[in-house]
């Protein structure tokens, strides 16, 4: 199939699965029902982007194929931020804080800890990249397994809030939060915009990079706060999610030839929209809620996972 | 003109430049010899800012290269390291491209296409200039990138190991495609180079460097003797002169 072909395709793809979330089987109480499936529609495409933005991005930066942002353990920041707080305040949690005050801090906090890593790695001499993801990953263990302490002392009671955080779900979300949540991915696209270009170039590596007059560890600062800032905002909305991004970004280049970041990230930002839409159209209409979004996602992106592994294992 | 002056580099404990000062001529091939863990690609990656030295200063037509903003670095001096592989999907033409990115930030004008015809005409990779590089052999894949830091058009051009891995058939035509760039567009070539005939048949001048010195620094014949490689390598080389250019033989000599 052509290129173009292929693009109309994913086009009419997402027009098809959109029409069909928002009007499958509505019932009568369209006033009510429509507006809630908006919201949800709203919140996946912004996850679906951030995700596969984010992911995309990443795996540029870091030249493999089979990471995602995950490994950082911006997630493991954003659960230990939720336990401690839930530990701290108990059942009266969201009484005492917004929920917009939760994301704006939750941001805040795991772009500090991006800073925090970057400058920890390439503030006194020029490591490489490899070092900032193992430090991300022992960091990550460090504190998922301080959070899962904290959630073991804590109350049962109390510890159903944190699992509301876990555990990936559409259907918590407010429309306030998606307004801010909205705006900030608005605001980090049209920051990563310029930079788009350069990530042409540092997929061919560091030293190609440089030779052809990049800044290499600039670049990689701003890409590593982007990446934060996008994380951040798909967890905060949804949960950990970035599981998605290996399944998302691998398509996109096996789909499509071009390797121009201003086309893969549009594309990549669509087949993880269409993916999100499915998996929760099936969770809604078909498992009527018996399962999650992130389990059918997780389960299909962990099929794909293991098909790569044996075909990379092939081409060796 | 480079020139660098008092260059130090270790790594952990181990020097590897030790306070060594040159310059390496316009218009001219020169090339790095000695043995392995001399420090020749460590001067390499000094020189092309890949790398930054303890101490030292280095001089690009006497200024210095921290005075250049690296996008207009790019425009001057390249640099191409022995490892490029690559894990992408491109064409030769797509990966020639890149080398014109330091001009037109990813925007091809017209001009910018002319000169990557021009460099794969140069490199003589015409009929593969729509082969995908992960379908090429070594020696194809290697002038395909040789061809990208022509279209990067830059006045100096380090390469390290360029030969590394390649046929005799694929080194000779690296090899008479860098003497062209010399002989026909007044470039600088400075390549670190392990097979000494081949740095002895195409380069003007030779450094060689031990123990992070540099021990030798001449016209190629001067350097290319029995008593200096033997300094140097510290092997017997028996020289064999031929159409005016030094031939070592290395292999089976009695002594």
């Amino acid at each position: 199939m052509k290129q173009q072909n292929k693009i109309i395709v994913l086009v009419l793809l997402m027009g098809t699965i959109i029409a069909l979330f928002m009007l499958y089987n509505t019932g009568p109480n369209l006033d009510y029902v429509i507006p809630r499936r908006a919201v949800r529609l709203a919140t996946i495409l912004l996850v679906g982007v951030s995700v596969a933005y984010s992911s995309l991005i990443f795996q540029t930066i870091t030249n493999n194929k089979i990471l995602t942002p995950a490994i950082m353990g911006y997630e493991s920041v954003f659960i230990l931020f939720q336990t401690v707080i839930v530990f701290i305040y108990g059942d009266k949690t969201f009484q005492v804080i917004t929920h917009q005050d939760n994301f704006f801090y939750a941001v805040l906090l795991m772009m500090a800890f991006s800073f925090l890593m970057y400058i920890l790695i390439f503030g006194k001499s020029k490591q490489n990249i490899y070092h900032l993801l193992l430090l991300g990953l022992v960091l990550g263990a460090l504190f998922q397994t301080f959070g899962q302490f904290l959630q073991i002392v804590i109350d049962p009671n109390e510890f159903s809030v944190i699992q509301g955080f876990m555990f990936v779900s559409f259907n918590k979300i407010n429309t306030d939060l998606l307004l801010i949540a909205g705006a900030t991915l608005l605001g980090a696209l049209l920051f990563g915009q310029r930079y788009l270009k350069y990530l042409d170039v540092i997929a061919l590596g560091r030293e190609h990079a440089v030779n052809l007059g990049l800044n290499y560890n600039k670049l990689v600062k701003i890409y590593m706060l982007l990446i934060s800032l996008l994380v951040s905002v798909s967890t905060a909305l949804v949960g950990p999610v970035t599981f998605l991004g290996i399944l998302v970004t691998n398509l996109t280049y096996e789909l499509f030839q071009t390797r121009k970041h201003h086309y893969m990230v549009w594309l990549c930002s669509g087949i993880a929209c269409v993916a999100l839409l499915l998996g929760q159209f099936l969770v809604e209409h078909i498992f009527n809620f018996s399962t999650t979004v992130s389990i059918v996602v997780n389960f299909v992106g962990g099929l794909y996972f293991m098909y790569l592994m044996l075909k990379t294992r092939k081409a060796i | 003109m480079i020139r660098f002056e008092q260059i130090t580099k270790t790594y952990g404990k181990r020097l590897v430049l030790d306070n060594i000062s040159c310059s390496l001529p316009k218009g001219k091939i020169t090339s790095l010899i000695g043995p392995n863990g001399a420090g020749k690609s460590t001067l390499l990656s000094t020189i092309s800012r890949l790398l930054d030295a303890d101490q030292g200063k280095i001089y690009l037509d006497d200024i210095c290269l921290d005075d250049y903003k690296s996008e207009d670095l790019a425009k001057r001096l390249s640099i191409l390291r022995q490892s490029n592989h690559i894990d992408l999907r491109l064409t030769v033409r797509d990966l020639v491209a890149f080398g014109r990115f330091p001009y037109s930030k990813g925007r091809l004008t017209a001009e910018d296409q002319a000169q990557i015809d021009k460099a794969i005409h140069f490199a003589q990779l015409e009929d593969m200039a729509h082969s995908y590089i992960d379908e090429l052999s070594g020696g194809q894949r290697q002038r395909a990138f040789i061809a990208m830091i022509i279209a990067q058009d830059t006045d100096y051009i380090l390469l390290d190991e360029p030969l590394n891995n390649l046929d005799m058939k694929h080194a000779v035509l690296v090899m008479k495609t860098l003497r062209r760039l010399v002989d026909e567009l007044g470039k600088t070539v400075v390549i670190v180079i392990h097979e000494i005939n081949f740095a002895s048949q195409y380069s003007d001048y030779i450094i060689a460097m031990k123990d992070g010195k540099i021990v030798y620094n001449d016209e190629t014949d001067q350097v290319v003797q029995a008593h200096t490689l033997k300094e140097v390598f510290g092997i017997d080389f028996d020289i064999i002169s031929k159409n005016g250019k030094n031939i070592c033989n290395y292999f089976n000599i009695e002594t």
